[in-house]
């Protein structure tokens, strides 16, 4: 076991490497993501109705098609160089590949998330202590993450990755997206932990399913 | 008794090996034995099947049809297991353009659980002649350069059977001569290769037996000594059609 959770390290300390090198995931996403804070910032203006209805979309647009920007990216690298190939010539199970890259995606986004959403809440003007919303935060992009990395390998090997990405990945990602909506706009709402009790449980189990579905999937995705 | 005296003569058996892509077969019933330490070389033209078969030996496709033994084992039931026993040098490098040839190695090293793996990366680096680059991004080197820093990371957790899939392709005549040198130096240590090329000259230089595939099929099969080398183009033209 610790032999497995060593080759997920080493993938994703590869990863975490190259990217230091590059920026091109975090920065990409990052910039995206800003843009759409600022614009919708500036379209609803903080009016305390007009915050309360618009913030959470807002926040999570921000987040899941930034995040398909940052998933293209994530098996792209692999394909260049057919270094996918040098992969999967490691003696680990393919499973060991996808989680990798996983805990490589959910880092990345995590990242930009941490960066973007004390500026959404500064200029949408609300109070910027609310764990909970990391909370949240945490759980959806567990939840993308899981199945964008699993799509991201899928649409490499398709000539309209860019396209084909979001088409596969938002209906499947959307159970969590709407679940993340609903608990960010309670929290916004100052309401109580029960009241966020069936959106949090909601991603949670969708947390799982896409967890346990992707990894058991990912050898027929990358095998030929 | 220890898996080395229980050891199989043959490092390759394969039998009816067959492959198809639709309706394409790329692999028609191929039967092939190499024993420990030799050196088989596959010649063939483009679209014989020559990198179907490596990388159904190397576990990366499965195959349609047909059993492949390596060192004795079914690779359809211990993937993971071969893959330590095998290394594949490619006519693309695997590497990563933005880490440093050290950082790469070091990467593929961890992953094959190499022990002592900085003093084995500083052993592999002499051999292809790289010690001085470790530092460099793979990027930045040449592709005769990478190409030797892709065969170090073949060879680096010590692989029995190294597979080379035209690994001379898009090299100059300079770059491919020092990829020769890199591939005489690291097979010391007995190692069995199967290598494929176009390069007909490369091929037997350093082949003891020599194959030719054709569409699929083995279409002619001798040891280096049987080969005629004066006329071993008009052979290879004759028997793949590519002279008519």
């Amino acid at each position: 076991m610790n032999t497995v959770f060593a080759k997920i390290f080493v993938i994703f300390w590869k990863d975490m490497l190259t990217e230091l090198r590059t920026k091109e995931v975090v920065v990409s996403v990052l910039v995206f993501a800003l843009l759409v804070v600022v614009i919708f910032n500036f379209a609803f203006g903080t009016r305390a109705g007009t915050v309360e209805m618009a913030a959470p979309g807002i926040l999570w647009v921000a987040l899941t098609f930034g995040g398909v920007l940052g998933f293209n990216r994530i098996f792209a690298v692999e394909k260049e160089n057919l270094r996918l190939e040098g992969l999967m010539l490691c003696p680990v199970d393919r499973a060991v590949i996808y989680w990798g890259k996983l805990v490589g995606s959910f880092t990345f986004i995590l990242a930009v998330a941490v960066v973007i959403t004390p500026i959404f809440l500064v200029l949408f003007n609300l109070p910027l202590f609310l764990p909970r919303l990391a909370l949240v935060i945490v759980l959806a992009i567990i939840g993308f993450s899981a199945v964008g990395t699993l799509f991201s390998a899928v649409a490499i090997n398709t000539r309209a990755r860019d396209i084909m990405l979001p088409i596969l990945f938002l209906p499947v990602a959307v159970p969590v997206i709407i679940a993340a909506v609903k608990a960010t706009a309670l929290v916004l709402a100052g309401s109580s932990w029960g009241d966020m009790a069936t959106w949090l449980q909601i991603m949670i189990a969708f947390d799982v399913i896409y967890l346990v579905v992707a990894t058991l999937v990912f050898e027929f995705v990358v095998e030929e | 008794m220890n898996e080395e005296t229980m050891a199989p003569p043959c490092a390759i058996e394969v039998r009816g090996l067959a492959r198809a892509f639709g309706e394409h077969r790329a692999l028609r019933g191929i039967d092939l034995k190499v024993s420990r330490g030799e050196h088989l070389v596959i010649f063939g033209p483009n679209g014989a099947g020559k990198t179907t078969l490596v990388k159904i030996l190397s576990t990366l496709v499965k195959p349609s049809a047909g059993s492949v033994w390596l060192d004795g084992i079914d690779i359809s039931d211990k993937p993971a297991q071969i893959r330590r026993r095998i290394g594949l040098v490619s006519h693309q490098t695997f590497l990563y353009d933005d880490l440093t040839v050290y950082e790469n190695l070091k990467f593929y090293g961890r992953m094959f659980d190499v022990p002592d793996l900085e003093a084995k990366i500083r052993e592999v680096a002499s051999w292809v002649q790289l010690e001085s680059r470790l530092h460099d991004r793979a990027g930045t080197l040449s592709h005769g350069l990478q190409q030797r820093v892709s065969i170090a990371r073949a060879v680096l957790h010590n692989p029995s059977i190294l597979f080379l899939d035209e690994p001379e392709v898009g090299l100059d005549p300079h770059a491919s001569s020092m990829v020769k040198d890199a591939l005489v130096s690291i097979n010391s240590g007995g190692r069995t290769v199967v290598m494929t090329t176009h390069n007909l000259e490369r091929g037997l230089e350093l082949g003891d037996r020599i194959i030719i595939l054709d569409r699929g099929k083995v279409v002619y099969q001798a040891a280096r000594h049987e080969v005629d080398t004066v006329n071993f183009r008009r052979i290879y033209d004759q028997y793949t059609g590519t002279g008519r």
